[in-house]
């Protein structure tokens, strides 16, 4: 398939359904509607047979032989980084490390560039709206070094307080800020270009949790001037198992390893040893060759599909669900309305816990996550234990709305009508 | 779906038995499940070896509440030793439900809860 005919206006849902094989089955006998991509996508046949092909045609370890499938594999690998470098504007491939995921990426920046530039002192801001995964590695951090935290709370609608975040970069003591680009329970879209220019005039550096932004939306790492930035491929069509950590050169070059071994050295002697230099310093052992070069084919799918259009499908879905939704009574809807929200709809409906929500949906076809979505600051922030949370992407349909519409019905059936 | 919120679960969710707090009960303890954040207390008054009084309260979905209810139904008045011998399998057969595996700690921290607090079992009980 090539969607490159297709231009913006033209995005067909159904002609991607077609690329994505499990879409077919079934799920508790029912059509699935799966509406959980904001934890994980769903495979093109282009990203399954890119990795089928390379352990079929190209498979071998990388930077180590002299051999013709060590020199193919070696290609490959240093091709996908720089789709990769291309899919985020990265001014140089180099500045692309290939981690797992976008917690490692996080916990490689708070453990390398946080253990040698923060101190007693120093402030690490970051917000309500984050995922575990950017909270944890600097709970950590903060405390090795004596750093302390703070936190920018949200609006009513679940809004960057921007005033506070200002208030809390006028203290002077702020170095790093790290924040999501999207958040992955309200789908609130921050404003990371301000916080960027915000922080750096503050003397702060940026990391932004990037990875339900990246799979959803064009992100040019220039434009946004961030100094790191960090995604995984599970959630834009790629494989599990790989991710991507962008930094800004200076700050990748200064910065101490990670993790140590193989194939992140220079020299290596009995009492020390010397690094590598950009990207292999950060790569230590073997990398995943094929999750790589599955990242770089699930980055193409999208570009060829165009950020655009990805994002006006999701737009329209999004509101073409919340009308629907809005009409249930007993329904809380939570995110903010307007230009600045994704394709992420959380959801609690008066009398039934969000599990008992999930449950009937499943048992309907439909699947969505009930949980804290590893947000549990927000959770107890937002007074809840807990929420439905449906999300879209570029294989739903409005049959997908539909179907998650009808069965939330019947969960009011069940609970609502009860009313003892 | 109606097989997993029969009546019966909906009727204990709604109108749970022997909801509530004891004062200054023998035995309390409290327990989350740790992959939803549901909440559970028991409060046990235990008289010449047996339950003389049991209370629940806490919040969570349908499965882990209707569970705790049948729960304290089910030991209130027996002898505590008896009530060790309590299995998973037990309350599952009480519940009568098909319970996924992703739902099967919702139906069981009730008696983990019980366990922890009657006996120091802290472990999640066994399902076969
Ligand atoms: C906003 C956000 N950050 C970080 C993560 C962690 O991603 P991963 O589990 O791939 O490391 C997720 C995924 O759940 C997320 O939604």
């Amino acid at each position: 398939m090539t969607h490159q005919t297709q231009s913006q206006h033209t995005f067909d849902s159904e002609r991607v359904r077609a690329d994505f094989p499990i879409l077919g089955r079934t799920a508790r006998g029912k059509r699935l509607a799966y509406l959980d991509s904001a934890a994980s996508t769903q495979k093109p046949q282009q990203v399954i047979d890119a990795i089928n092909s390379f352990y079929s045609e190209s498979n071998a370890n990388v930077h180590r032989g002299v051999y013709e499938l060590s020199e193919r594999s070696t290609e490959l690998y240093d091709q996908a980084r720089g789709t990769i470098a291309r899919l985020i504007n990265a001014p140089d491939k180099r500045q692309c490390i290939f981690v797992r995921n976008t917690t490692e990426a996080i916990n490689l920046v708070a453990n390398s560039w946080g253990r040698e530039n923060l101190k007693a002192g120093d402030t690490i801001v970051l917000t309500m709206l984050e995922h575990h995964s950017n909270i944890v590695p600097w709970q950590v951090i903060a405390q090795q070094v004596g750093a302390k935290i703070e936190y920018v709370d949200i609006d009513d609608a679940g809004r960057l307080r921007m005033d506070q975040f200002r208030e809390i970069l006028g203290t002077g003591s702020v170095k790093v800020v790290a924040v999501t680009q999207v958040s992955n329970t309200l789908g609130t879209i921050t404003p990371l270009k301000e916080i960027t220019s915000l922080a750096h005039q503050a003397g702060a550096i940026v990391v932004a949790d990037a990875a339900q932004s990246v799979p959803h939306m064009q992100v040019d790492v220039q434009n946004l001037n961030v100094d790191f930035l960090a995604f995984s491929g599970h959630k834009m069509v790629g494989p599990m198992g790989i991710g991507v950590l962008y930094g800004r050169r200076d700050l990748l070059e200064a910065m101490p390893p990670y993790q140590t071994g193989g194939s992140m050295i220079r020299e290596v002697h009995l009492d020390h040893t010397t690094w590598a230099d950009l990207p292999e310093k950060f790569e230590a052992g073997t990398p995943s060759v094929a999750d790589a070069v599955g990242i770089a084919v699930a980055a193409d799918y999208l570009s060829e599909i165009g950020f655009a259009g990805i994002r006006e499908h999701e737009i329209t879905l999004t509101n073409y669900a919340l009308g629907q939704l809005r009409e249930i009574p007993g329904m809380t809807l939570f995110g903010p309305d307007g230009e600045d929200r994704a394709g992420v709809v959380s959801f609690l409906i008066d009398g039934a816990h969000p599990h008992d929500i999930a449950s009937i949906l499943d048992g309907e076809g439909v699947a969505v996550r009930a949980g804290h979505h590893c947000a549990q600051p927000l959770m107890r922030r937002l007074d809840v234990t807990a929420t439905a949370r449906a999300s879209f992407y570029i294989y739903n349909t409005e049959e997908d709305v539909d179907q998650l519409v009808s069965a939330v019905e019947t969960v009011n059936s069940i609970f609502g009508r009860r009313a003892s | 779906m109606a097989d997993l919120y029969r009546e019966n679960i909906l009727e204990h969710y709604q109108n749970p038995s022997n909801f509530g707090t004891i004062d200054a009960p023998d035995i309390t303890y409290e327990d989350t499940n740790p992959l939803c954040g549901d909440r559970i207390r028991i409060d046990l008054r235990i008289a010449d070896g047996k339950i003389a009084e049991i209370k629940f309260s806490g919040r969570g979905c349908a499965i882990s509440q209707a569970s705790a209810s049948i729960l304290t139904e089910l030991v209130d008045g027996e002898d505590l030793d008896a009530v060790r011998e309590l299995s998973a399998q037990d309350i599952l057969d009480e519940l009568a439900i098909p319970i996924s595996p992703a739902r099967v700690k919702c139906a069981l921290l009730g008696l983990k809860v019980l366990k922890a607090g009657a006996y120091g079992i802290t472990d999640w009980p066994e399902t076969e």
